[in-house]
């Protein structure tokens, strides 16, 4: 911790000797910055160079040279053999319902124990915030198994019980992420003002009306800061379509790359081009709506 | 918790009206999945007789088999009308998951192989009797074939599609040119590879990254040592890993050990095909299927085959030779279609359209196809028919669990740093059949 | 809450600055005046709480619990008649006689502990580097945090891509590459789990920053003032006096890194299923589980094992968060 220490010594000295009136000179900091930066980009960047390459080019020329052609061959290629749309859609068809179920089902806990005292609310709260903590292996069998002994109707699922299907992925989804969600949410609701809901009982509002039409509006921050993080959580989650989804084509993305290294084994440019295929929507969701992102991490990581 | 309160109230109403009008539209699109997520779980089952078609989950994921179960699906829709839905997994994760697979929502019908690893599906109930397809197919296979179709319960699960001999494959011009013989003893095997290894060719290429191939090793030794009842027996854990036989299987494949390729616990089973074409490896012990790897017609005729030498007990009697075919699954049992392409399967006619895209296996059925044999390929099937006693492989012939929870991460560490514990080979033996 | 957080409530609806003290006093004091609920009111507000708790409880702690109960029975998974007591067997069994529970156990422990001793001062000494609003250090901290969108299942392909042997862009930057002297990183048994544990740091350490970011946010800079006029260097200034002040981001700080060092999971089976020098727990759970030789309750004995771990920074994150707030 040493030369953290002395790295973030220097800077911090300078600021407090100099009270930011002078345009600071941090070139030690930025070459140390700058040189993790590039270290940082180096292993997309290499997968995002390798994916540009068709084979031929690497065949003859070797995965490191410049030389050759540079083209979107292997993106098309591995779109249309991979499957890939295929995958959107399911990955769509997991996360969408997943993150609108989980705030709206949090959203109605949080209200409940933000705005009415209970003797139960911390436990409830603990409870919630635990289950999200968990590793989600400890939970596999027994779910696996529930799933299993579920049964349903053939119309319903054409495995005649849960497995296989995409409505045990949303339910546990939502299950895992209601914790954080509703933690982060009660938080929220409780620093707005409570004048607002005053006025609204005063007017003869029930509970229902304070939550629908006071409350859910002025949490929408919080539901967009949330809600961005949760589509990229529930996208990027490979374990629960790994245990409950066997049929290849219903997998999502996230979890059928992993599909995609038997089939594509050798062919490293068409695994690449795959991957940063993958990796392009959280990405632009990543850039467009960065400060919600980081608003929601930052909502629930950081106790109010 | 001290709060800095950011003044950035004039910014907030533009966010808002953008958030509000990307909220409304998320919320009109955010229908469609719940609807497809609703019809997703579900697909209608085709009970009942005439289906329009089945599914058929496959796990042969490499080039060459997928294409030549394509040809035999189109052979079929061809002669019947029904349509063939093919679902590829890729062959490991195929294998690794067909529990939950088979739990959940298996196609109608679907690639694996003979052995105890079908019994035991069998015996739980998860797949359906073909006693009724084997009325129409049974006068194609040979008795050893039917008995290896059979389930616990005498009852038929299996169609045999092909099977192949395991051994030990080289470049015909490689030993021309460097003067090498085929090893009949184990003593003449290790000679051959110490030659091998001075003239800087890796003698024996090996890849266990899978974890599987290893067994092949391990089955001839045992087999090579011991005999073959004892190697059947050991599999069903009639015999005990903790005793001296066992732990000499051990000791003599580490007089072998030197000799095979260092890399091995890096490199799958193709790359170690590869090495052995680019002549890196002097031979490589698998099965015929290594040809599929070769494409080049070249390389393809310059491939030739010798049995594992023979070491103590019955010469070289035995021979791993794994069925590989089809089964029902029991919701395909409903499945008229399902049915019809099984008894397909079993039949001249489909094994040949098979063969004609793969030809690195030896068809099963009676009456195949047999002019367009390489001298390769009549060597793997010659030793097949010659063969006095036959093996699946260790993973077809033992729990699954042992095969893959205890004997791959054994044989890992084997392979690395040449010490086996059968103690605890037993151990483990012991609670996991007991825990059936 | 944060900055960021504060600002994203709209001004009309936020809190005058230290009314939450008095709003906390003040609820308490009108505890008693509310009016009373009525019995719509009621109902709703059951369904409200009830609805989610009967989901967490039916898909969260009843398995939990039942992971408990079939770690002491022999299940092969396929018949619910099938399961029979075994006691402590299972325990048995993997503590002695299952050769990948202890490397796994120590593999848990290493992956903690780099988190904890290499991830997570990077991302202490990248936020406070960028904390100092040079230029450019939006772009840094994007650069950082990009990792962080990715699925760790991802992050593993991404990094075979760089670790491969022959074509691999490391062994070519090492001047190996295509040579007998390559170094397979994520093949070799002694060295995959720390090429793996750089991978999973190249996420980490972008997450710890930024949360430490929003924390140095919120630092009073008064004190660091204080510490300045007081006489105090950098090194003093940041260790006594602001890394104290972040004591509630630490402790989250704590508590993602044994977390996530115990979910290691998408890594290592993403590269060779958790086999062969990658041993972790939640891969042996998995294994026994899911993969063809399913023995449910040697993998739920696991699962126990991995929950009785977890559960101690969960224990110690939910006393110090919410132990607090019954002091208030």
């Amino acid at each position: 911790m040493s030369t953290t220490a002395a790295r973030a010594g220097r800077p911090a000295t300078d600021t407090a000797a100099r009270s930011g009136s002078r345009p600071k000179r941090h070139y030690g900091t930025h070459i140390f910055l700058t040189v993790m930066a590039v270290m940082w980009l180096v292993p997309l960047g290499w997968s995002v160079f390798t994916a540009l390459r068709p084979v031929a080019s690497t065949n003859e020329h070797g995965y490191f040279s410049l030389a050759g052609a540079f083209n979107f061959d292997n993106f098309i290629q591995a779109w249309s053999q991979g499957g890939f749309a295929t995958y959107f859609w399911n990955s769509v068809i997991i996360t969408v319902p997943a993150v609108l179920v989980t705030l709206f089902l949090a959203s109605l806990m949080a209200f409940a124990v933000s705005r009415v005292n209970w003797k139960f609310n911390i436990t409830l709260l603990i409870m919630f915030t635990a289950g999200n903590l968990l590793p989600p292996q400890v939970l596999a069998a027994p779910l696996f198994e529930m799933a299993k002994h579920f049964e349903v109707p053939y119309s319903f699922s054409d495995s005649g019980n849960m497995l296989n299907t995409y409505i045990v992925v949303i339910a546990v989804n939502t299950a895992f992420q209601m914790g954080f969600c509703t933690f982060v949410l009660s938080n929220y609701m409780k620093a707005l003002s409570s004048d607002l809901t005053e006025a609204a009982l005063v007017d003869g509002a029930g509970i229902w009306r304070q939550y629908r039409e006071i409350i859910l509006p002025l949490c929408r921050p919080a539901f967009a800061a949330l809600g961005t993080l949760q589509v990229i959580f529930i996208y990027n989650d490979y374990f629960w379509p790994l245990l409950f989804i066997q049929s290849g084509n219903r997998l999502p993305i996230t979890t059928a790359i992993n599909n995609l290294q038997g089939q594509f084994l050798n062919n490293y440019n068409l695994l690449a081009a795959g991957a940063v295929i993958t990796v392009i929507p959280t990405l632009v969701i990543y850039l467009l709506l960065q400060r919600q992102f980081v608003a929601g991490l930052t909502l629930g990581s950081s106790k109010g | 918790m001290a709060a800095q309160f950011d003044a950035s109230a004039a910014a907030y109403p533009t966010r808002r009206t953008i958030l509000k009008t990307v909220g409304v539209g998320a919320a009109g699109l955010a229908g469609i999945p719940f609807l497809a997520a609703c019809t997703g779980g579900s697909g209608p089952s085709a009970t009942g007789s005439d289906s329009p078609g089945l599914t058929f989950g496959s796990g042969s994921s490499d080039d060459v088999p997928k294409r030549a179960y394509q040809a035999v699906t189109d052979a079929f829709t061809a002669k019947t009308g029904k349509t063939v839905t093919t679902n590829v997994v890729p062959h490991n994760d195929f294998q690794n998951k067909i529990n939950s697979y088979l739990q959940g929502s298996p196609d109608d019908t679907f690639t694996w192989f003979a052995g105890y690893r079908m019994q035991y599906y069998a015996g739980k109930g998860l797949l359906a009797p073909i006693d009724d397809v084997w009325e129409s197919i049974g006068a194609n296979y040979s008795d050893a074939l039917k008995k290896a179709s059979t389930g616990p319960d005498g009852k038929l699960y299996f169609v045999p599609n092909y099977n192949y001999p395991w051994g030990f494959f080289y470049r015909k011009s490689l030993w021309a040119e460097k003067g090498y013989e085929v090893p009949e003893t184990f003593d003449a095997l290790k000679a051959l590879a110490t030659k091998m290894k001075a003239d800087g060719i890796i003698p024996i290429g090996f890849a266990d990254k899978d974890g599987w191939p290893a067994m092949g090793t391990f089955d001839y030794v045992n087999m090579r040592l011991n005999g073959y009842q004892f190697h059947v027996d050991l599999c069903a854990h009639k015999e005990s890993w903790d005793q001296q036989k066992v732990s000499a299987v051990f000791d003599t494949w580490s007089e072998l050990l030197p000799f095979q390729d260092p890399a091995a616990l890096g490199q799958t089973w193709q790359d170690a095909a590869k090495a052995l074409e680019a002549k890196k490896t002097g031979m490589y012990l698998l099965g015929s299927f290594v040809t599929q790897q070769f494409t080049d017609p070249a390389v393809l005729a310059d491939i030739e085959f010798f049995a594992f030498p023979e070491i103590a007990m019955e010469g070289r009697d035995a021979v791993e030779a794994p069925i590989d075919g089809l089964l029902l699954s029991k919701k395909g049992g409903e499945n008229k279609a399902a049915r019809d392409f099984l008894a397909f399967l079993g039949t001249a006619e489909a094994q040949d359209a098979y063969a004609a895209v793969d030809s690195s296996n030896i068809a099963t059925a009676k009456g195949t196809d047999t002019s367009k044999f390489t001298p390769l390929n009549k060597t793997c099937a010659d030793t097949i028919a010659n063969a006095k006693y036959i093996s699946q492989f260790f993973d077809r012939d033992a729990l699954p669990a042992m095969a893959n929870n205890v004997m791959i991460p054994a044989l890992q560490s084997f392979i690395k740093d040449g010490k086996m514990d059968v103690k605890n080979l037993e151990a483990q033996a012991k609670t996991l059949y007991a825990a059936q | 809450m944060s900055s960021t957080a504060r600002e994203l409530i709209p001004p009309e609806s936020r809190e005058p600055e230290g009314a939450s003290a008095k709003r906390g006093r003040t609820r308490k004091a009108r505890g008693g005046r509310v009016r009373r609920l009525s019995g719509r009111d009621k109902v709703v507000l059951s369904l409200m709480v009830g609805i989610p708790t009967l989901i967490e409880l039916t898909l969260v702690w009843l398995p939990m619990l039942m992971s408990v109960g079939l770690s002491f029975t022999r299940w092969n998974g396929l018949d619910l008649g099938d399961i029979r007591p075994a006691g402590l067997d299972n325990y048995q069994y993997i503590s002695q006689d299952y050769p990948p529970f202890w490397p796994a156990v120590q593999h848990n422990m290493l992956w903690l502990l780099f988190l904890a001793l290499v991830a997570t001062p990077l991302g202490l000494l990248l936020a406070v580097l960028l904390d100092q609003n040079i230029r450019g250090s939006k772009i840094y901290q994007s650069i950082f945090f990009a990792p962080v969108m990715l699925s760790l299942a991802l992050i593993g392909i991404i990094w075979q891509l760089f670790y491969q042997r022959d074509n691999g862009l490391l062994n070519f930057l090492l001047g190996t590459a295509g040579t007998p002297q390559a170094v397979d990183w994520f093949g070799d048994s002694s060295v995959n789990i720390w090429a793996a544990m750089v991978a999973a740091t190249w996420r980490h350490a972008g997450y710890v920053m930024l949360l430490y970011l929003a924390g140095l946010k919120g630092v009073d800079p008064s004190l660091k003032e204080a510490a300045a006029i007081d006489g105090a260097n950098g090194y003093q200034t940041f260790f006594r006096v602001v890394f104290p002040a972040m004591r509630p981001i630490n402790i989250v700080i704590v508590v993602i890194t044994i977390i996530e060092s115990l979910r290691a999971f998408d890594v290592v089976y993403v590269i060779n299923r958790g086999t062969n020098g990658l041993e972790m727990l939640s891969a042996l759970v998995i294994q026994n589980l899911v993969g063809e030789g399913q023995v449910i309750g040697v993998g739920s004995a696991l699962a126990v094992v991995l929950l009785v771990i977890s559960l101690v920074p969960i224990v110690f994150y939910l006393s110090r968060t919410f132990g607090k707030e019954n002091k208030a």
